[in-house]
């Protein structure tokens, strides 16, 4: 090819791109990165080239505002959203999603009928299951000479292994994480939490490490603090030291104790116009092929039938291969008292 | 235009307009007036639908908050002669129970549930649930029974406090959101007292320190750089300034994201000293007070060098060696001659700076840890995380009404029209 042509095939090509943005049938918007490349990848190009429907894909960073901003002004968007479950209950409750008849979902593809193929958490009243994540630790391998952590109490316990402690900049899984280093069962966490004392009992908890833990806004800074030595244990969101590992070969071990694991969904915002093509798109995404593309990035399908797929070798970096270690996240707990701990937290930080 | 178009007295009469020539004088004036301010239809246009407009709503929304009243006004209305002991009157609390069934219906119980939850935290959940609860009972079973079913659906609805709540959020218009920015909270018995969270004046204060810190700095720094420019010749006055406008021309978050790559544990800053054998191990500079200071000085550097460097162009050099050949040693003659000359391009500068810093959010966001946070972020935290919009506009016409204090007490102080920019 003449580099003539090459340009004009090329303009054509955006032209052609340009004019299907008009036509486009969906917008979709999930979290980006490595996940949304994924996504992309398994989910989002198979479907268009299944059906023919155009997918604008976009990017958000997650939590309500921009739905909320969206349905106030009456200027909805999006048509599906890729939601954290912690958010989806705010979200459904408030109207800015809709709910979803989950009678019409396909089957798996070994003929299991949808609602017995979903782990029961994924089939939300306002969504549908997509994938299991968690929030776990882990620590360069570097760091430490002797034995490494083992436990939670173990990325408590700054005397046993020095080192910074990188966590991310809110109360959540933070307070649970200090009230389990702190002797709370983990059936008890939220329970406890919801209490003046419990609270107070996990600041107390944070306190004995607060000059040793340095803050981060976006999970992907997490990787990086380990890698420049920011910090020696990070809290992370599995796939991305997975894939700093997998991608980077990165001498860093994830710790799964008490991991703190969640859902996302996909959620059909409420005042679409597109909510018959936006719900076909959820069918086709939570299939158990397109989930169990989700691998690529150590995230869990959602489907029983979908984590068949999974080798058996890769199934261990999975996070539905933890939760028997690891605590549920309480989406219900935290649209009690997200607001509330917010400012007690932030109170906390500036002490 | 009248009197001052009148014959003084000593002009001949025929030398003055007579009225016709002075009416018509005037209204060319005013013609002329009209045309020219066409010029500025435009951004006036502009600034009532991009500034007046979004602040006035940013205003309106601190205060005003229908959520409530607009989803349940009947509740309400059979609250307002509740004393606020014990549980409300059977009837209040049927009425709520058929509400709670139409809001689960077209699920609007969130709202309610978020409202609140604000005033009394714990009891979104119990709000929800029990919508979720009314959601299939008949109408009449509700209008007959709701008071038991509430209860039956949650024990909170027993309480009163959750009950006084709901009254409270219920007002369409509230001084809540002020007082909650100040740190303060309304009792029952409507005395106005400290809260348990006492974080807002704090970070209001820290804000303005740290602004008025980075404001001495890039003085300390600016003065002396555009002092030098202003006298050296024009090459290397030109250098000089595209070494300042050059850092003022890259994306902020480039600077930003550059000042991490300095500063990191093991970054240039770091390996640097421990090369050289001024540390062992590595300091920690990032993410901290230190590093927004140190990150923002840079950014805001040429808003203080520019203002000054215009204005020092301006003073002519021959008015300090005239000083300094009648006798006055130099530094007294900089502190007599040119320093209050060079004070509008100074005070122009301080003020930019000061400003700018008082409201900045990326640079602290990214660099700033824990202790180098400054209000704007908590803002973006209410915006973007708990979603409190009112709370966030609260706190930013706070913010707004500081800076205006601040400019006025300027204007006072030192006077508006002191300030150079060119």
């Amino acid at each position: 090819m003449t580099k003539t042509t090459k340009l004009l095939t090329g303009a054509a090509a955006l032209a052609l791109a340009a004019g299907a943005g008009h036509a486009q049938d969906l917008t979709v918007t999930s979290f980006g990165g490595a996940y949304g490349a994924a996504q992309k990848e398994h989910m989002i190009d198979p479907y268009m080239e299944q059906s023919g429907a155009n997918i604008l894909f976009e990017d958000y960073g997650g939590g309500v505002a921009e739905m909320k901003a969206q349905a106030e002004s009456g200027n909805v968007q999006w048509d599906v959203v890729d939601v954290e479950v912690i958010d989806l209950e705010r979200a459904c409750s408030e109207g800015y999603v809709d709910v979803i008849d989950h009678s019409v979902l396909p089957p798996g593809d070994d003929g299991t009928p949808a609602a017995e193929d979903f782990i029961p958490e994924a089939l939300h009243e306002c969504g549908v299951g997509n994938i299991i994540w968690s929030v776990i630790w882990a620590y360069s391998e570097d760091a430490f000479d002797g034995a490494a952590p083992q436990t939670i109490e173990d990325v408590f316990d700054t005397e046993a292994f020095p080192g910074k402690r990188g966590l991310r900049k809110r109360p959540q899984v933070n307070m649970e994480w200090a009230l389990l280093a702190d002797g709370v069962p983990r059936e008890e966490v939220y329970e406890v939490l919801a209490t003046e004392e419990g609270q107070a009992r996990a600041f107390a908890k944070l306190d004995t490490i607060k000059d040793d833990i340095v803050w981060y806004d976006s999970w992907s800074q997490a990787p990086v603090l380990l890698n420049d030595g920011g910090a020696q244990i990070v809290q992370s969101a599995n796939g991305r030291i997975f894939a700093a590992i997998q991608d980077d070969g990165a001498p860093f071990a994830m710790g799964w104790d008490d991991n703190v694991y969640d859902l996302d969904v996909w959620a059909i915002m409420a005042g679409t116009d597109k909510k018959d093509a936006a719900m076909e798109f959820v069918k086709f995404a939570t299939g158990t092929v397109p989930l169990s593309g989700m691998q690529d990035v150590a995230y869990g399908p959602t489907r029983k039938s979908a984590q068949a797929l999974i080798p058996e070798e890769l199934q261990p970096n999975l996070p539905s291969a933890h939760t028997d270690e690891g605590l549920k996240a309480d989406g219900i707990f935290w649209a009690d008292f997200g607001e509330s701990l917010g400012e007690k937290f932030n109170e906390w930080l500036l002490q | 235009m009248t009197d001052s178009s009148l014959p003084e007295p000593g002009v001949r009469r025929s030398d003055a307009l007579d009225r016709t020539d002075a009416a018509n004088a005037a209204r060319n004036e005013r013609r002329r007036r009209g045309r020219a301010f066409l010029f500025v239809v435009p951004l006036l246009v502009f600034i009532a639908f991009a500034f007046v407009a979004p602040i006035g709503t940013m205003l309106f929304r601190s205060v005003y908050n229908p959520t409530t009243a607009a989803l349940v006004p009947e509740t309400l209305e059979a609250l307002r002669d509740w004393d606020g002991e014990g549980t409300p009157d059977a009837e209040a609390m049927r009425r709520f129970a058929v509400d709670m069934k139409r809001m689960a219906g077209d699920r609007t119980s969130g709202q309610l549930a978020e409202e609140v939850n604000r005033l009394l935290p714990g009891t979104s959940s119990v709000v929800k649930s029990t919508a979720r609860a009314l959601r299939r009972v008949d109408d009449a079973e509700l209008a007959a029974n709701g008071d038991a079913l509430l209860v039956e659906a949650s024990e909170r609805w027993a309480e009163p406090g959750i009950w006084r709540a709901l009254r409270r959020s219920g007002r369409t218009y509230t001084e809540g959101y002020y007082l909650t920015a100040l740190d303060l909270e309304m009792t029952r018995e409507g005395d106005i007292q400290q809260r348990d969270t006492q974080i807002y004046l704090k970070l209001y204060g820290k804000t303005l320190w740290m602004a008025f810190v980075i404001t001495v700095l890039t003085i300390v720094l600016g003065y002396p750089l555009a002092f030098y420019m202003a006298g050296a010749p024009p090459k290397v006055a030109n250098i000089l300034m595209v070494f300042v406008l050059l850092p003022f021309w890259t994306s902020l978050l480039v600077r930003t994201t550059a000042w991490i790559a300095l500063l990191q544990t093991n970054g240039v800053v770091n390996s640097t000293l421990m090369a050289l054998g001024v540390t062992n191990a590595p300091l920690e500079m990032l993410y901290t007070q230190f590093s927004t200071i140190i990150a923002m000085t840079h950014i805001l550097l040429p808003f203080m060098v520019l203002p000054l460097y215009s204005v020092m162009r301006g003073i002519d050099p021959s008015y300090m060696r005239a000083a300094m050949s009648m006798g006055s040693p130099p530094i007294p003659a900089f502190l007599r001659i040119y320093l209050p000359m060079s004070l509008p391009g100074l005070s122009a500068g301080a003020l930019l700076v000061f400003i700018i810093s008082v409201g900045y959010y990326i640079t602290p966001a990214l660099v700033g840890g824990t202790d180098g946070q400054m209000i704007s972020n908590i803002i973006a935290f209410h915006m973007q995380q708990s979603n409190n919009w009112e709370l966030a506009a609260a706190l930013g016409s706070l913010l707004l009404a500081l800076i205006l204090l601040l400019y006025w007490l300027y204007d006072r102080f030192v006077g508006a029209s002191n300030i150079k920019l060119g």
